[in-house]
């Protein structure tokens, strides 16, 4: 476990490392992502690879136990809108009415174009 | 004169212990309430987390500081949980390739509906323009977003305020809403959830359906990337 846990802070290490030195505009662990998605494919091709954190399912469990908990990760920050209580009294209503509409506004561009472009390009009588 | 309870209260409530403490609690009080009800979106573990813990520090006086003092471990792992994405992608890719067209157009469609439509609300609703940017990046994860928010010249800590409520208030409409206009591809529906409300609706997505968690992980990160090329862009425009 303690050795899956450091694969994952060693592809966010190295991905911070590169948006740093490259200063890309991506963010560090948006590329630790694509990294340790990388090392998962180059797994299947050298078997060599597939050992420590690495062997078959053992990185696979420590990211689904991190995965599990997620939202959990969310409250520290979230907690921090006691600190916006004023501006909340003043434009409370107006911010969370705004988000709102455009959280359905993008969940609903983004299913529609996803079923959209997914029906255009299935072959005839592949579809479900 | 201090009493022993509370100089014993001065001491915890100082020490990161009582506050990591705090936050694991309420959550897991939250979180066991929401698999009771069979996990009703209306019981969302973070939104009512947050106003306990919210409540909690207001009635005790203490400063979001030293609360974030402890509670910071449990802010920590945002970065790692998005690399923990790989895996879930790595393990569905055979699904995934197959609708890779589908997922791109729906990345452009979701990221530029993203912030455009909360900028054009935001303003006519007249809100004030350091607000307007604050809220532009609130589509993508605290981190990725606070960062954005910082290049803009707003106040990353009412953007990582505006993400949570973003990410709550999806992760509450998104299963009655798909329910209501009869989707059933449990891929655009969890691509949706995680491009709209990152890792708050992703959490939602993998309580619904594991495909469904999974393309929403994908959405997460691919529009972390995308927001943070289209926002000062589109700020530039539509805020000018």
């Amino acid at each position: 476990m303690i050795a899956c846990f450091s694969l994952i802070l060693v592809c966010q290490l190295v991905g911070e490392i590169i948006v740093r030195a490259l200063r890309a505009p991506v963010p560090g662990p948006v590329l630790g992502f694509m990294l340790l998605f990388g090392v998962l494919m180059l797994r299947d091709r050298l078997k060599a690879l597939a050992r420590g954190p690495l062997e078959a399912g053992r990185i696979e469990g420590t990211a689904k136990g991190l995965l599990a908990h997620m939202s959990l990760l969310f409250v520290p920050a979230g907690v921090g809108v006691v600190q916006k209580l004023d501006l909340i009294a003043a434009h409370g209503v107006a911010v969370v009415a705004v988000l709102a509409g455009s959280v359905v506004l993008t969940m609903l561009a983004t299913v529609l174009t996803f079923l959209v472009v997914g029906r255009a390009i299935a072959p005839a009588g592949d579809r479900e | 004169m201090s009493t022993p309870p509370f100089s014993l209260w001065v001491y915890l409530s100082q020490t990161p212990l009582l506050w990591l403490t705090v936050t694991l609690v309420v959550y897991a009080t939250a979180d066991a309430l929401s698999l009771a009800s069979g996990r009703n979106p209306l019981l969302n573990p973070v939104l009512h987390s947050l106003w306990v813990i919210g409540v909690f520090l207001y009635l005790t006086g203490t400063p979001y500081q030293v609360y974030f003092g402890g509670a910071q471990f449990v802010h920590f792992p945002l970065g790692p949980v998005t690399v923990a994405l790989a895996v879930p992608l790595y393990e569905n890719r055979v699904v995934v390739r197959r609708a890779l067209l589908p997922m791109l157009l729906a990345l452009v469609a979701g990221s530029v509906t993203a912030i455009t439509s909360v900028v054009v609300l935001a303003e006519l609703a007249g809100l004030p323009r350091d607000i307007v940017l604050a809220l532009a990046p609130k589509s993508v994860t605290a981190g990725v977003a606070m960062g954005i928010s910082e290049t803009l010249g707003a106040d990353p800590a009412l953007t990582a305020v505006a993400v949570i409520l973003t990410g709550i208030m999806g992760a509450i409409v998104v299963t009655p809403m798909m329910n209501r206009l009869g989707i059933t591809d449990y891929r655009a529906r969890g691509f949706a959830a995680g491009l709209a409300s990152h890792g708050i609706g992703t959490a939602r997505a993998f309580q619904v359906d594991e495909v469904a968690g999974t393309f929403a992980g994908i959405a997460m990160s691919l529009n972390a990337l995308v927001t943070s090329l289209l926002v000062p862009v589109a700020v530039t425009v539509l805020v000018g």
